[in-house]
């Protein structure tokens, strides 16, 4: 339904859609320009929540900017602290143990399924749909529970070091992890019988806001957005980092490019990273969970470095800029989120206000990361 | 006293059915969200009274302290206007509804036209709400709930008129009195008279849904898309009334389905008719209602609408002639 | 992997040597300095071949007068990073937008023209995105005191 109302009506009228809104989950605000119900123009408006991680980067040593990474993306902030982590390491050339390498691997997996049962409840709370919501917080919390037992923290977690993790799992987490994997695998067809197959579900995402893999490329929207649009880009295999390259894992990718392959994506990469969980609780060696030659100091060399990881919502990366001091000169963090939401305005251009809401859903805005 | 005398016995049925509508309202709610709690795992308001009875007097104290906001630029008279026009109408209606043969306010001939004509009347207090609160989500709202009603009153008096074509009255105590008999003489079962009954049924429920605003079809509130809807503006006792009007509106739109219908006072198996019957039958589908906002999402206005035209209206038009010529042509062939 | 025709066709447009750096160390792995009216011609070159644009920032070298613009393209189905730098100066930080080749450079080049003042020409809308909207500082250049 991406017809215009008849163009030569002159009688628009512009509706804000936020800071304060329901299904703008945060500070973001819209400026739709609207006919009727039909939206001939948008323009997202930032910055209510933008804290300047950029510049606090700048008057912080490497190891003092940790927590503020797990301040961006208060969803996935394990995927930020591992981007972060991987870019000092490839700066300062420290080598990272093993074991800490699959412990990083599987608390950030644990993360992202828990970043995707929020997106999906949330989701479903923005088509309108309260009871998902509450499902899937109640399989959020044990991921909360097994996180805090390992990161001493909920939400905003600062677990990962410079050449290893902070401190090291306990069997417990083990044994915790793999009943849980246990527990979705058996929940995950009763998200799918529930909600997936809701015929007034499939009505709302099928052929609703297409993102074609063009729009993505020209905009640089990457992660589920871009998996959903048949394009089968994930850093994980793009660029092995971690012990990635030792996991057999699937890139769920869905060519249509409407709401409901980004929905399905998100749905899968749960059951990948589950996957992806199993083995690596199977994999996991012995050994110290921090290597001993870590500097206490961090001085890189002169030069820049890049570092990204796929983060919840797609690609984040870290540049570096180091002039050889123990402070960055230059930290640039680039987040996924802000890539995805600036192709908004195009892709809604000509929808239904309820149609565009479904997709500002679906391309699973965090504001936090966006502002930064 | 003399119960009989007209005067108080209006009176009674007036404070009655006010204290029925209030009634309703507040435990509607109370029951809405402990449905809503049991189906989303937890177990809804509890803290204060035994199971929370007593949630629903507070939030009604609550309602009626609170500062009542009036912006400014607002329509003063339509704004004002609004929240009674949508509760007084669904009040009214109560007035002809045979609770059981013997309890009903006023056994009118034209009952059931007398209800359809009040309840056209609400959509006016969405618009006038909507329009006279000046405000941009309050407007598509009002348009929304408008297009909503027009479009399902349409399918909704089809079925209604098919229904009438079949009992010969509009009186709803003699539609009743025509199920009696057990459960296979309510017209939901009463397929010799029309072999497609249990969709007309399906046509007026899903129609009494739309008509009252309730999920999935509540797009006039769609709090994820307008905020609040038509009621955006409005606070303390103002919105309380809203919601009043709403809850007394879901009564009304079940009792219908329930006369009409699943026989009224009338007992599934003919013993001991009475108004038990009739308020279990009311509740069980005041429940569905329930369930079925807390298992489904919201459809799309023009989702919406796209139901009532391309396939409501025509099944309750094929509905209509069918029952003509279930009428007319069946005694013709068999006399 | 980067092709070797749009290795040269970049190294083409470079200022000093187009760099071919180690992926493990650097993160990237094609580092071209171009001048600052080239970068529209290293856009075009990068978009006919199916890159996409994953960032656009600003270093500020206050010792050596100037400011470092950096481009970092990727691709998606054969990935290789693509940094393109231009720098200019700090008196008159200019150089011209990409956003006609990529729309999404729209917010990254307003992001920058916030943190750092440079301005790119022919953009469309450079009023501050993050920052407040009445913001006349520039708060990542070195010399900026709050």
């Amino acid at each position: 339904m991406s017809v215009l109302a008849s163009s030569d009506c002159k009688e628009t009228f512009v509706l804000n859609l936020g800071p304060q809104h329901p299904a703008t989950h945060g500070v973001l605000r819209v400026k739709l320009t609207m006919d009727g119900e039909y939206i001939r123009h948008a323009e997202p408006v930032l910055g209510y929540i933008h804290r300047m991680h950029e510049k606090m980067g700048e008057n912080r040593t490497w190891a003092q900017f940790m927590p503020n990474t797990g301040r961006l993306d208060y969803l996935s902030a394990l995927s930020y602290n591992h981007g972060y982590v991987l870019a000092v390491e490839r700066a300062a050339g420290i080598a990272v143990p093993e074991r800490a390498e699959y412990i990083r691997v599987i608390t950030v997996e644990l993360n992202r399924i828990s970043s995707h049962l929020v997106w999906f409840g949330a989701f479903i709370l923005d088509l309108g749909g309260f009871t998902p919501l509450l499902y899937a917080f109640d399989d959020r919390e044990i991921i909360l529970d097994l996180l805090q037992a390992v990161t001493g923290s909920r939400l905003t977690y600062c677990y990962f070091r410079f050449g290893g993790v902070y401190n090291d799992i306990e069997p417990d987490f083990i044994t915790g992890t793999l009943a849980f994997i246990k527990r979705l695998r058996e929940r995950m067809p009763m998200y799918h019988n529930l909600v997936t197959k809701n015929i007034i579900l499939i009505k709302r995402l099928k052929d609703i806001g297409f993102v074609p893999a063009e729009m993505c490329r020209k905009y640089g929207a990457t992660g589920p957005v871009l998996r959903g649009a048949g394009v089968g880009y994930d850093v994980r295999r793009a660029e092995p980092y971690s012990v990635y390259p030792e996991l057999d894992f699937d890139i769920p990718t869905y060519p249509e490019g409407d709401c409901m392959a980004r929905y399905m994506v998100r749905l899968d990469e749960i059951e990948q990273s589950m996957r992806i969980i199993e083995q690596a609780c199977a994999k996991l060696p012995d050994g110290p969970v921090m290597a001993e030659k870590a500097p206490k100091i961090i001085k890189p060399a002169k030069g820049d470095y890049y570092a990204a990881v796929e983060a919840a919502r797609g690609s984040f990366g870290v540049r570096l800029v180091s002039d050889g001091t123990t402070t960055p000169y230059r930290l640039k963090l680039r987040s996924p989120s802000y890539s995805n939401l600036s192709l908004f305005g195009e892709a809604s251009r000509g929808m239904l206000l309820p149609d565009a809401l479904a997709l500002m859903g679906s391309l699973d805005l965090v504001i936090p990361e966006i502002d930064r | 006293m003399n119960l009989h005398s007209e005067p108080i016995r209006l009176l009674a049925f007036l404070v009655g059915i006010i204290a029925f509508a209030a009634l309703n309202a507040a435990y509607l709610v109370w029951l809405e969200r402990k449905v809503a709690g049991h189906v989303q795992r937890r177990i809804g308001p509890k803290e204060v009274g035994p199971f929370g009875l007593l949630q629903p007097l507070v939030d009604g104290i609550k309602l009626m302290t609170k500062q009542v906001l009036i912006p400014d630029n607002i329509d003063p008279i339509l704004f004002r206007l609004a929240p009674p026009l949508l509760l007084i109408p669904a009040v009214m209606s109560f007035v002809t509804i045979p609770f059981s043969e013997t309890l009903v306010a006023r056994d009118i001939n034209l009952g059931l036209l007398m209800i359809f004509a009040f309840a056209s009347i609400n959509v006016l207090g969405i618009l006038l709400g909507g329009w006279g609160s000046n405000n941009k989500y309050a407007v598509i709202a009002a348009a929304r709930g408008v297009s909503q009603n027009v479009a399902y009153e349409i399918p909704m008096l089809i079925t209604v008129i098919t229904m009438v074509m079949i009992t010969h009255t509009l009186n709803l105590n003699e539609i009743v009195r025509q199920q009696g008999g057990g459960i296979f003489n309510w017209y939901i079962f009463r397929w010799s008279a029309n072999p497609l009954m249990l969709i007309s049924f399906l046509i007026f429920f899903t129609c009494s849904l739309a008509e009252t605003n309730r999920a999935p079809f509540d797009l006039g509130e769609a709090e994820s898309e307008l905020v609040a809807g038509y009621h955006t503006e409005y606070s303390g006792m103002g919105f309380g009334i809203f919601f009043m009007g709403e809850y007394a509106n879901i009564v009304i739109g079940c009792s219908l389905a329930t006369i009409l219908f699943l026989g009224g006072w009338q007992c599934p198996f003919g013993l001991w008719p009475g108004v038990h019957w009739f308020l279990i039958k009311l509740y069980i589908l005041i429940f569905t209602v329930i369930l079925i906002r807390w298992t489904f999402p919201r459809t799309t206005i023009y989702g919406l609408l796209n139901l009532s035209w391309k396939v409501l209206i025509p099944f309750a038009l094929f509905n209509l002639i069918l029952t003509g010529a279930m009428i007319k042509i069946w005694p013709m062939i068999f006399p | 992997m980067i092709s070797l025709a749009l290795k040269s066709a970049l190294a083409a447009l470079a200022v000093n040597e187009a760099v071919v750096t180690d992926f493990a160390a650097r993160g990237f792995h094609f580092d071209v300095t171009v001048a600052p009216d080239a970068v529209e011609a290293a856009a075009e070159i990068l978009n006919l071949e199916g890159f996409f644009l994953e960032a656009i920032t600003g270093v500020d070298w206050l010792a050596d007068g100037q400011m470092e613009v950096v481009y970092d393209y990727n691709h998606s189905t054969t990935p290789g990073r693509v940094v393109i730098r231009a720098r200019v100066s700090r008196a008159t930080p200019e150089l011209p937008t990409v956003s006609a080749i990529y729309p999404g450079a729209l917010w990254h080049e307003r992001e920058t023209h916030d943190f750092f003042g440079i301005v790119f020409l022919r953009h469309p809308d450079l009023s501050p995105l993050l920052l407040p909207e009445d913001a006349d500082f520039h708060p990542l250049r070195k010399d900026y005191t709050p």
